[in-house]
């Protein structure tokens, strides 16, 4: 073996705590490049990668069985400017009610034996495909758990058809709720309709709107054709809905990005900087500055390499459950991780070590001999004494101040462990407030009140009864105890002049606190003709507060004010609130019920029913909508928290296990002074302290700051503002424990190498030069 | 007849495969004695003193000071006897170079938990009896070879140990400080400080001891008491 060669075989195993820590955080910083590139990658227009992956249809189009045939829609498949077609499936539309109970919104049902093909390639999520009739997968967008093994029955259709659920499958397109099997699709249709076909085109020509348009209309049928949804409605549809988490993971993607290289970049340079002393042995035995340098771009490779190596697998593993999630978030199917990520990411992270590595033996290698030897193990003279002398008199015991002292004599590796303990505080307080804004703006967005009556929720209608005593019903809500406050709402769909599309507007009446809307600007309504809007309605009418907006209710034409900015999501936005005093003869479809603190809902409907009974309606405990796409984001957030926060504590491991190295032979001295393991533990976990403070007092400004940059533009991506109550997540109480994070990332990290520094031999560490 | 100070009774320290550091040596020293433990490099004489401290283990036998078996000892046990009982100083002084003088004086009065103002006040007196109180508030970096000992002693008395023990204490001095340390530790032995002297250097044992024992390959070849030569 060469010299050099010896050289570094020897440097590696030798110093092997070191080895370990460039193996470890190369390792780690792999694993998050692999997580954080391939979130950059699923976050980068998730719907096109997906639409490509199944080959999804440009045109979904829909028609009746009764004015066409499966054979006359076959022939389209092959029509001029079509390039790939599926179909035609049996479809119909079709009112399911889950096994416990819950019935559910019509769904369209398409017969379909398999999950391939030439357009639609419907992506399987959980279980299996139908193999014969009496079996249904779900769409995997309804997002309910526990889907497999439950039952949907169909009490409306001729023998209540009951279907097991075996899968759930996903399509980009969204071309149906459930899937059966072709001939079950029968049985499922009402008996006064003659069911339908689905056929799914893909054109040469389709990048546009018009394209579509043209396409379509060359190739598609117009006979029997009952509907057809194009690609870039889809895609509108899956945008708006993925929108809202795109720049959060782009955050944290490129948090973590961000932080693997400065971890990586300072735990080589101070391993090349804390080998200075052997540098100038090197040189004083004839080494070359270049052979220097060649042996510790080496040294510091091979670990790297080997830790390189450990981390794209684990990166690799732990990309499954994050992609998967990432997906459901998204409404995409999972992809693996792109292999050009890989590569990616270990060519950048051993670049990132040879570069700094190469660096700091550069400047090493060109040290005088005398000065490597002389300056290798001892700080600068002098640096930091005032900090000493300063904690010498400070009222605390002795091993603490001598730690608290210790950053100011290396305030390079102080500065890198600073940096990593601010990365590392940052991503904790913007985890933590996006957490909490996500579950505001899930609350901010569910209307639903304690107690209901006909619809959950303001705005949908669900037929209460035309001749229905509308004050009566307020008044048995009113005298029955334990209520707090209710009101009313009658809703109508609206045209707004100059604007094609329907608009829902909201009339209610009563005291509307109950329904929780939380105001984006200005003031909620307050007198009849005052409306407020959501942020989707202002941006389509081109509106805004103050302007006046005259509404047509076929053909009746009511004119309202905006006087304030609404935050709600329901109907894209498109809806106006108003008071009900703003309408002539309103149709009451919903009533919402707040009960006083502590009452008993049961107890309460039991009282409240019985007072309704004569007047033909039921009330019900209201159904907050259920999110597993929150707790999908939290469960993501933790993760990525965690192993942002595993990377900061590797940062300052390394930090002191360099200063604990450094410092060996002051710790014998201690400790042969008496110093006990406990005061040694003591002492070296005070060396971190300050830098703990510090970066977490930094670091919460900057996650806030980060997390107040990043709210608002994952609202304009949803095409909404967001409530202040959103952005007001961070407490008194909350910023002091997130700063007080910072010192908790110090002290783990410092613990490893605190615990070496107490169980040190004291008389090796005498003897150490 | 006085209890023993220090008792080692058929200590012996083995590292690895190779011979004993240390080959069944007993011997007791009783208080106020002065104790000068030469040889020849490699004889066991480092490895006796770190046993005596409680920095090492012995492999076998016992070793007692001042009633402590220090021996049986755990690391926060061995550290606590020795800021109770002993005070070391070492050849190459082994002052904190981040510290004053006076602090680190004052250090091993800290980690027992003294009251500030008296630790303070014991180090100053230290420093005076010493003469180099002049130096309280310098660095060790900035003090000659022997005043940085004298300083190295004074840290050494500050818990008013039973017994001082000193490795090689003129080893990195030149002659004349090397004397003046040597009458240092006279002077503190016929105030009754029990000392020990790890050495190599016979004039040492010689000028502040009144006892010699020699270590060869780990075994007690000599133990032989005498006037001092003063």
């Amino acid at each position: 073996m060469s010299a050099l060669g010896k050289v570094v075989r020897s440097g590696v195993g030798r110093k092997r705590v070191q080895t370990v820590v460039i193996g470890l955080a190369a390792a780690m910083a792999v694993t998050a490049s692999v997580l954080a590139g391939s979130l950059l990658v699923a976050s980068s227009a998730p719907f096109d990668r997906a639409f490509a992956e199944q080959s999804g249809p440009h045109v979904t189009a829909q028609f009746d069985a009764g004015a066409t045939t499966a054979a006359d829609l076959e022939a389209s498949k092959t029509a001029a400017g079509v390039t790939a077609a599926a179909g035609p499936f049996p479809v119909t539309s079709a009112s399911p009610e889950l096994d416990d109970g819950p019935k559910l919104p019509p769904m369209t049902v398409v017969g379909r034996a398999d999950t391939g093909g030439p357009v639609d390639a419907v992506a399987l999520v959980e279980g299996t495909w139908v193999t014969g009739p009496g079996q249904v997968v779900l769409s995997a967008d309804f997002r309910m758990p526990d889907q497999v093994g439950r039952t949907l029955r169909f009490p409306a259709l001729p023998g209540a058809p009951e279907l097991r659920v075996v899968g759930v499958a996903r399509s980009i397109s969204r071309t149906a709720d459930l899937w059966v099997w072709p001939s079950q699709v029968a049985a499922l249709t009402p008996p006064d309709t003659a069911g339908g076909f689905q056929v799914l085109y893909r054109f040469a020509s389709a990048a546009t709107t018009e394209q579509v348009d043209a396409s379509t209309a060359a190739a598609v049928p117009a006979q029997g054709l009952s509907g057809t949804r194009t690609w870039i409605a889809a895609r509108q549809d899956a945008v708006k809905e993925s929108a809202l988490f795109v720049p959060f993971l782009v955050a944290f993607g490129a948090l973590g990005l961000v932080m693997s290289v400065l971890i990586v970049g300072n735990v080589v340079a101070g391993a090349v900087a804390s080998g200075l002393r052997r540098i100038g042995v090197l040189k004083a035995l004839g080494f070359t500055p270049g052979q220097v340098v060649r042996a510790y771009v080496a040294q510091a490779l091979l670990p790297a390499g080997v830790g390189a190596a450990f981390g794209v697998v684990a990166g690799n593993l732990l990309a499954i459950p994050v992609l998967a999630e990432t997906s459901e978030v998204y409404g995409t199917t999972v992809s693996p991780v792109a292999p050009w990520v890989d590569v990616a990411v270990v060519a950048g992270t051993l670049g990132v070590v040879a570069v700094t590595a190469w660096a700091s033996a550069w400047r090493a290698g060109r040290l005088r001999t005398v000065d490597a030897l002389a300056v290798g193990r001892t700080p600068g003279v002098g640096r930091g004494r005032w900090a000493a002398r300063l904690t010498s008199g400070l009222p605390l015991p002795r091993p603490v101040g001598l730690g608290l002292a210790h950053p100011f004599t290396r305030p390079a590796r102080a500065l890198a462990m600073l940096a990593a303990i601010v990365f590392g505080t940052t991503a904790v307080t913007f985890a933590v407030g996006l957490a909490a804004s996500l579950s505001d703006v899930q609350d901010a967005r569910d209307h639903t009140t304690d107690v209901v009556i006909g619809a959950d929720r303001p705005g949908p209608d669900r037929g209460l009864p035309a001749s229905l005593d509308v004050a009566a019903v307020n008044a048995a809500i009113a005298a029955q105890p334990g209520t707090l406050a209710h009101f009313s709402t009658s809703r109508r769909e609206v045209t707004v002049a100059a604007f094609s599309g329907s608009t829902t507007l909201i009339a209610f009446d009563g005291d509307t606190s109950p329904g929780d809307y939380r105001m984006i600007a200005g003031e909620w309504f307050d007198a009849p003709g005052e409306a407020v809007v959501p942020s989707p309605f202002l941006g389509a009418t081109g509106t805004r507060i103050g302007d006046t907006v005259t509404l047509d209710d076929r053909g009746e034409l009511v004119t309202v004010r905006i006087v304030g900015e609404v935050f709600d999501l329901q109907n894209d936005g498109m809806q106006v609130f108003t008071d009900a005093a703003t309408l002539t003869n309103p149709v009451v479809s919903n009533f919402g019920i707040a009960v006083r603190p502590g009452t008993d809902v049961t107890t309460y409907l039991d009282g409240l029913n019985a007072a309704l009974r004569p007047l033909g309606v039921t009330a019900r405990a209201g159904q907050a909508g259920f999110s597993d796409m929150l707790l999908t984001i939290v469960a993501l957030t933790t993760f990525l928290t965690l192993l942002l926060i595993a990377v900061a504590g590797l940062g300052v491991l390394n930090g002191v296990v360099l200063d604990t190295r450094d410092r060996v032979h002051d710790l014998g001295v201690h400790k042969a002074l008496g110093m006990t393991p406990g005061q040694t533990i003591a002492m070296v976990l005070a060396s971190v302290a300050v830098v703990g403070v510090v970066g977490g007092g930094l670091g919460v400004p900057l996650g806030v700051a980060l997390h107040d940059a990043v709210l608002p533009a994952m609202g304009r991506s949803a095409g909404t503002g967001l409530p202040a109550s959103s952005f007001a997540v961070y407490g008194p109480t909350t910023v002091v424990l997130l700063a007080f994070g910072g010192l908790v990332i110090a002290v783990l990290g410092a613990l490893l190498p605190a615990g070496w520094a107490a169980r040190t031999r004291t008389a090796t560490a005498l003897r150490t030069e | 007849m006085t209890t023993p100070l220090i008792e080692l009774h058929a200590v012996s320290r083995e590292y690895g495969e190779g011979p004993p550091a240390l080959d069944r040596v007993s011997f007791s020293v009783r208080p106020g004695e002065a104790v000068a433990v030469l040889g020849p490099s490699g004889s066991g004489k480092s490895t006796l003193l770190n046993l005596v401290a409680g920095l090492d283990r012995p492999s076998a036998g016992t070793v007692t000071v001042d009633g402590v078996r220090v021996d049986g000892l755990g690391e926060a046990a061995s550290a606590r006897y020795r800021r109770a009982k002993i005070g070391m100083v070492f050849q190459f002084f082994n002052l904190l170079d981040d510290l004053t003088v006076a602090d680190n004086v004052v250090l091993p009065a800290q980690l027992a938990g003294m009251d500030r103002a008296e630790a303070r006040a014991r180090a100053a007196d230290l420093l005076g009896k010493l003469g180099v109180d002049r130096h309280a508030r310098a660095y060790p970096g900035r003090l000659s070879g022997g005043e940085r000992q004298r300083v190295a002693v004074a840290r050494a008395l500050m818990n008013r140990p039973a017994l001082l023990l000193a490795d090689e204490p003129t080893g990195a001095l030149d002659t004349a400080s090397g004397e003046d340390v040597s009458a240092l530790l006279t002077e503190l032995n016929a105030e009754g400080q029990t000392v020990v002297v790890v050495t190599h250097d016979l004039a040492l044992a010689r000028r502040c001891t009144t006892r010699t024992i020699s270590l060869v390959d780990g075994r007690i070849a000599d133990d032989v008491s005498a006037e001092p030569a003063r």
